[in-house]
């Protein structure tokens, strides 16, 4: 994959409720492959900035600009809202901290699986019985289950069953917020094994958005510490760990509890 | 502006003018979008809600002095519901009525679509319960409606998935969705998938309202009704392994009738017209031996 130039390109956004900050002035490149983690504490801005890189949320000022495939760079919010939406459910994934908000709990996990597909016009029945099956096997949820609702799944399943559900359709730039989030640390490990082995193989870009400083230096290349809607520091994530800079980084990396 | 009454103290089809050209300026909309749910400002009217209410509103709006109406429910014409609607117009309109198929100029129907064809000059009234074919899988409006505007109707399938995963088949059997002149999607009201075909390429004009949701769309004349399916697993109607115990029809949708505490069956047409009309035709088509197979 050439890599001449970011998959994402953030210019200077901000977006406030009201006259209170959500994020402030955050610029940011994102490059096919990597993986950017954002942290910081409850608060800081961290979802705020997320969704309006997800084009869910327009910002108030600043520029976010996508390498679309066959197309070029592309001013997010001067899509149309069709386009964003055609952008959103096949290039992009979104995995969200509760699966409830990212899985249909009333159809089973095959057609949770599915579904995605059927929306970009897959219309053969066995063909998406296969995929979904495929995809069962590469999250490592029994296949037999195929037909099971969700919410007969443990946590672990369902976060899992989100992440087959979004990359199905082979994104390119895949969100996460909080996705060990609610989870025990022996389900947690199994699932940011398995995302990174994804990660890797499908060359996918990530944003991630986490407080837990052990998942980003696991998973991300990089890393940004938001504080009050700002960019405090960045930079390779195991240089920013290891030799904080920042003052509310520091006291971030010491808060953490030794096991 | 206003017509003389037939009755004393109602106007001519119980709406007022003011509420007719409404609904009609609405009916108009939606013969315009085919497949596309028009809202209106529905009316009280002197019936509850899921009595059909909207496809009362619908037909007061378009009918005149020289209609001959035709009311039906489940394909009979003699059921409560369809004698008290065919009353209610008796009275508040003075017109004609019918129960023959080819004479009606305006037809009301509840969960059925007369088997014999329509014509040209026809129209065809549904009563729909619930206009709104993505409600299933999305609950909020706003979101359903964004959904119609854009076409993304990828979600539709995946309650057939569902089926063929869960039943081996798709087992949706009345209230199919279709998709209309290749664009909207939309509820054919709960008629029985047998009745889907006729939908596609009608000669007759086909209105549907719906009375609690106070939403009117159409199917225009000759115009294309596909329903949905998949590749593998394509759209199919009912068939029965037996013949209509009256008048021994084949071809049409056949009720199931038990008719004592032993279980024993009777098919009949639900088309109760059609089915007198081939018995007068051909009286003992079928004899009693052939009836109780």
């Amino acid at each position: 994959m050439t890599s001449d130039r970011p998959l994402l390109n953030v210019q200077n956004v901000s977006h406030y409720y009201g006259d209170r900050a959500g994020c402030l002035d955050v610029s940011v490149d994102l490059w096919p492959g990597e993986i950017i983690g954002i942290v910081g504490e409850s608060g800081s801005g961290k979802t705020t900035l997320l969704n309006c890189l997800s084009a869910r949320l327009q910002p108030t000022a600043g520029r976010i600009f996508y390498d679309q495939r066959h197309r070029g760079l592309v001013d997010l919010y001067a899509l149309s809202e069709a386009e964003r939406r055609f952008l959103i459910r096949t290039d992009w994934g979104m995995v969200h901290q509760n699966p409830r908000d990212g899985l249909r709990l009333g159809v089973t996990a095959g057609a949770n699986i599915g579904e995605r597909l059927m929306a970009v016009g897959e219309r053969h029945y066995g063909q998406i019985r296969d995929k979904a099956l495929d995809w069962l096997g590469r999250v490592e949820i029994d296949t037999a289950r195929i037909d099971d609702l969700p919410q007969t799944f443990s946590g672990g399943m369902q976060q899992r069953l989100q992440i087959a559900r979004n990359l199905v359709t082979g994104p390119r730039l895949v969100f996460m917020d909080e996705p060990t989030g609610g989870l025990d640390v022996s389900v947690q490990a199994r699932l940011l094994d398995l995302l990174r082995g994804l990660v890797t193989r499908l060359h996918l870009s990530v944003v991630l958005v986490t407080h837990d400083l052990a998942v980003v230096r696991l998973l991300a290349h990089r890393l940004m510490v938001m504080q009050r809607g700002r960019v405090v520091e960045s930079g390779l994530t195991d240089q920013v760990l290891d030799d904080p800079q920042h003052r509310y980084t520091q006291l971030l990396v010491s808060s953490v509890l030794q096991a | 502006m206003s017509e003389p009454s037939d009755t004393a103290g109602y106007n001519f089809a119980y709406l007022d003018e003011q509420t007719k050209r409404m609904i009609r300026r609405a009916i108009l909309k939606a013969v315009a979008i085919p497949g596309y749910q028009v809202p209106f400002g529905g009316r009280e009217m002197p019936m509850p809600h899921g009595w059909g209410t909207g496809g009362i509103q619908v037909t007061a709006s378009i009918i005149g002095r020289d209609d001959t109406l035709k009311v039906i429910d489940q394909g009979a014409d003699d059921t409560t519901n369809a004698v008290s609607i065919r009353s209610f117009f008796a009275k508040t309109t003075g017109v004609a009525t019918t129960a023959r198929t080819e004479e009606a100029s305006v037809i009301q129907t509840r969960h059925r679509f007369p088997e014999k064809p329509l014509r040209a000059d026809q129209i065809l009234v549904f009563q729909v319960p619930i206009p709104e074919p993505l409600r299933w899988l999305e609950p909020r409006e706003s979101e359903t409606r964004k959904m119609h505007a854009l076409g993304e109707y990828g979600i539709m399938h995946v309650r057939l998935y569902e089926d063929i995963a869960l039943l081996g088949r798709i087992a949706t059997a009345y209230d199919y969705p279709v998709r209309v002149n290749d664009r909207y999607i939309m509820r054919p009201s709960p008629i029985p998938k047998f009745d889907n075909p006729k939908l596609d390429n009608n000669p007759a004009l086909l209105l549907f309202g719906a009375g609690r949701e106070k939403r009117i769309y159409a199917v225009p004349p000759f115009t294309k009704v596909k329903s949905l399916d998949f590749d593998d697993h394509p759209f199919e109607v009912q068939t029965w392994d037996h013949a209509c115990t009256l008048c021994g029809a084949r071809d049409s949708f056949l009720d199931e009738i038990v008719t004592d505490d032993l279980g024993t069956r009777m098919y009949a047409c639900s088309d109760t017209d059609y089915c007198a009309d081939r018995r007068e035709a051909a009286p003992q088509t079928v004899d009693a031996s052939e009836a109780a197979e």
